[in-house]
């Protein structure tokens, strides 16, 4: 076991797959002499060379294009993205090339692509650089949509997506990076050191995909919540003192609906929780599902508590994030119902 | 189709004589020291957790906005990236308006809702400040469109880095801006890198201004450090372009001495790198020079303008720190139009 950030846990899921696989390549802008604008892969060009490791132009579309036609050839591109909001340019070889390939081929091509890119806010970004676009991926048959809460998972997750035969959109959430974030802005924060999930196994391994985790058992009512966003689930949590399960959907396509429906059975009722904007957003998708599984078991009105319908503000970011004062809100009004 | 059809801008005329007067060189050294003053101030304001987020600094860079700047006309319309901050100084927006709204505040050009890279003023016809990498020279050549299809006799200019320029949308925007002889003019400010990326480990043809010629657009490579220089260059293109023959790339050969944001080390170059260019490169060290050998001014005379834009500087960050914050409904404001 050793110590790891999310930056450290996913370059060393990079650095294991980079031995273990000659068909992995890393590509993106600044990913290889620079070491990322996050520092996810430094180091990596030094150890595996310029011909595995290596910067592109900023050419997001034809990056991922290229990523499809790699991929096709049996290669195992793991492509950077550097920030989620940049990836417009390439959502259409995204969502027509390396999610289709396969269907339109009947099976004779396959694109075992991976697509990293750090999501959401908090970070004083803006409009351009805090975007949570999970719910564009997840609205296309064809991809899968990951988003790991902490460097344990991170690591397992990237292991698994790298190795996965189909196309895997692994949204990095960039707040938590350096260690987990609970949405008290003005609270000093925390590293990864002192968590327990910042323990990360040094060697290879794998943590299943299409599979969540329950991060917190409880009976009052069930919290769903990826990314940042379960950090600020625990502390609405503990400042409420409602005994909530706090689920963590670790993917989000494919989904994993029996662990949700079996505690929404138990607890009754449901939170939905992300940072990205509530109309269409994900969190429509996961209301629909429970409500489908669990109607007759449900007490109360699924509650969503979302980032607003509006562009992601410069000035007002804790107007807009989602924290937990809101999320706890949430909560209180769910389970007194 | 209206495009094909559509007749040539009107000849506009050009603002200037053909060399600059002691006044206008004057005029451009405190336009450019108004930019390095402003961006110092900025940084600072940064460094003290005033400005958070992003914020990308222009230092080095001022030549080329300002020599561009000086040949336009009334109407010509300019759009940038996020290393805006010197574009909207250069086209007379207020030093205030912008300060402000790096700090985020209800005084800034949009209010606090753009920060450092989106910023816009419809009366100074600047049209932003865009995030998106490549994204402003599409938007830049539909500006072209507009002044075209409108036959107003004016020009857009899109500036963008020398990163920017491998953006497959420039290359489409290249095409349509050639094949209807858009009133565009392109400038490409090759400052050496884009982020930790140097120009010769992401770009095949490294000389930029080559960039149009499978789109017959002419090109050309200008000393981005020289503000006379820029003036020069930009006056032949404006002339090209507003007789009506189309579009013209200048490739702008400059240097930042900062980091890419303010978050860069800047570690993928050398310290004597960018040591050398400011010792003999600086485009206000130069222009300084050339005032005083050519004793347009003394040396008193560049002090009182270097106090008169201090003063304009230090009253920018006082208003960008005393300017309310938004209120929180405005998160909700100019998402639709409001009925
Ligand atoms: C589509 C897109 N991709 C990537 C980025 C991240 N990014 C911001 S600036 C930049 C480098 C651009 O360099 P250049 O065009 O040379 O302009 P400079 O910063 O040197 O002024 C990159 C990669 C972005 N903002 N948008
Ligand atoms: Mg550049």
């Amino acid at each position: 076991m050793a110590k790891m950030t999310m930056i450290e846990a996913v370059r060393s899921a990079m650095d294991i797959m980079l031995e273990k696989d000659p068909k992995v390549i890393i590509m993106g802008e600044d990913v290889g002499y620079f070491g990322g604008v996050f520092r996810c892969t430094a180091g990596l060009q030094e150890k595996y060379g310029i011909e595995r490791v290596f910067d592109t132009p900023i050419n997001e579309s034809a990056i991922v294009g290229m990523g499809v036609g790699m991929a096709t050839q049996g290669m195992r591109p793991c492509v950077e993205v550097q920030f989620a909001d940049y990836m417009f340019p390439a959502y259409d070889q995204i969502t027509q090339e390396a999610a289709r390939i396969r269907h339109r081929s009947a099976g004779q091509f396959s694109c075992p692509m991976t697509i990293r890119m750090p999501t959401g806010g908090g970070i004083f970004g803006g409009q351009t650089h805090s975007q949570s676009p999970e719910a564009l991926f997840t609205h296309v048959a064809g991809l899968k949509v990951v988003q790991p809460s902490s460097p344990v998972d991170a690591k397992g997750l990237l292991i698994a997506s790298i190795e996965d035969p189909d196309p895997v959109i692994f949204l990095e959430p960039k707040r938590i990076y350096n260690g987990p974030f609970d949405g008290h802005h003005d609270a000093k924060s925390v590293g990864w050191a002192t968590h327990p999930l910042g323990e990360v196994p040094e060697g290879y391994y794998k943590t299943e995909l299409g599979k969540a985790n329950v991060f917190r058992e409880g009976e009052a009512v069930t919290i769903l919540a990826y990314g940042t966003m379960v950090y600020v689930a625990e502390a609405a949590v503990k400042e409420t003192g409602i005994d909530a399960e706090i689920i963590d959907l670790r993917t989000l396509l494919p989904l994993d609906l029996e662990t949700i429906v079996e505690s929404v059975k138990k607890t009754r009722k449901c939170v939905v929780i992300h940072e990205g904007t509530r109309t269409s957003g994900f969190g429509a998708e996961l209301i629909a599902e429970v409500q489908e599984a669990c109607f007759y078991h449900l007490e109360t009105p699924i509650v969503r508590v979302t980032g607003w319908d509006a562009p992601y503000p410069h000035a007002q970011e804790w107007d807009y994030f989602p924290g937990p004062k809101r999320v706890g809100r949430a909560l209180v009004e769910t389970v007194e119902a | 189709m209206v495009a094909a059809n559509a007749t040539s801008p009107k000849k506009g005329k050009s603002n200037s004589k053909s060399a600059p007067s002691n006044e206008e060189k004057l005029q451009y050294y405190r336009d450019m020291l108004l930019i390095r003053r402003f961006e110092e101030k900025a940084g600072q304001l940064y460094g003290m957790g005033l400005i958070a987020g992003f914020c990308h600094l222009y230092i080095g860079q001022e030549a080329v906005v300002v020599g561009v700047q000086s040949v336009l006309n009334e109407g010509d319309q300019v759009i940038t990236g996020y290393r805006d901050h010197g574009h909207m100084l250069a086209c007379g927006m207020e030093a205030d308006g912008v300060m402000a709204e790096l700090t985020g505040r209800e005084g800034g050009y949009s209010r606090g809702k753009g920060g450092s890279m989106h910023m816009f003023s419809k009366e100074k016809h600047f049209y932003g400040g865009h995030g998106i990498v490549g994204a402003q020279v599409s938007l830049g050549t539909g500006l072209a469109f507009a002044n075209q299809y409108k036959d107003n006799g004016n020009v857009s200019v899109s500036y963008f880095g020398d990163g920017a320029a491998n953006q497959g949308q420039v290359y489409e925007s290249f095409n349509m801006a050639s094949l209807w002889k858009l009133p565009a003019l392109y400038v490409i400010e090759n400052n050496q890198y884009a982020m930790g990326t140097a120009v010769s480990r992401a770009s095949a043809e490294q000389e930029l201004y080559k960039r149009g010629i499978s789109f017959d657009i002419p090109g050309e490579a200008v000393d981005g450090m020289d503000v006379l220089k820029v003036r020069e260059a930009a006056k032949k293109a404006l002339a090209h372009i507003r007789a009506g023959k189309g579009p013209y790339i200048l490739e702008m050969k400059t240097y930042r001495y900062r980091g890419h944001s303010m978050s860069d080390p800047a570690k993928y170059r050398k310290r004597e790198e960018v040591d050398d260019i400011r010792s003999h490169h600086d485009p206000i060290d130069g222009l300084k020079k050339l005032l005083i050998d050519e004793k347009i001014a003394t040396e008193d005379d560049l002090k009182a303008i270097d106090k008169e834009v201090r003063v304009i500087v230090n009253k920018s960050a006082d208003f960008a720190q005393t300017s309310p914050e938004p209120d929180p409904s405005e998160l909700w404001t100019d998402v639709l139009r409001e009925v």
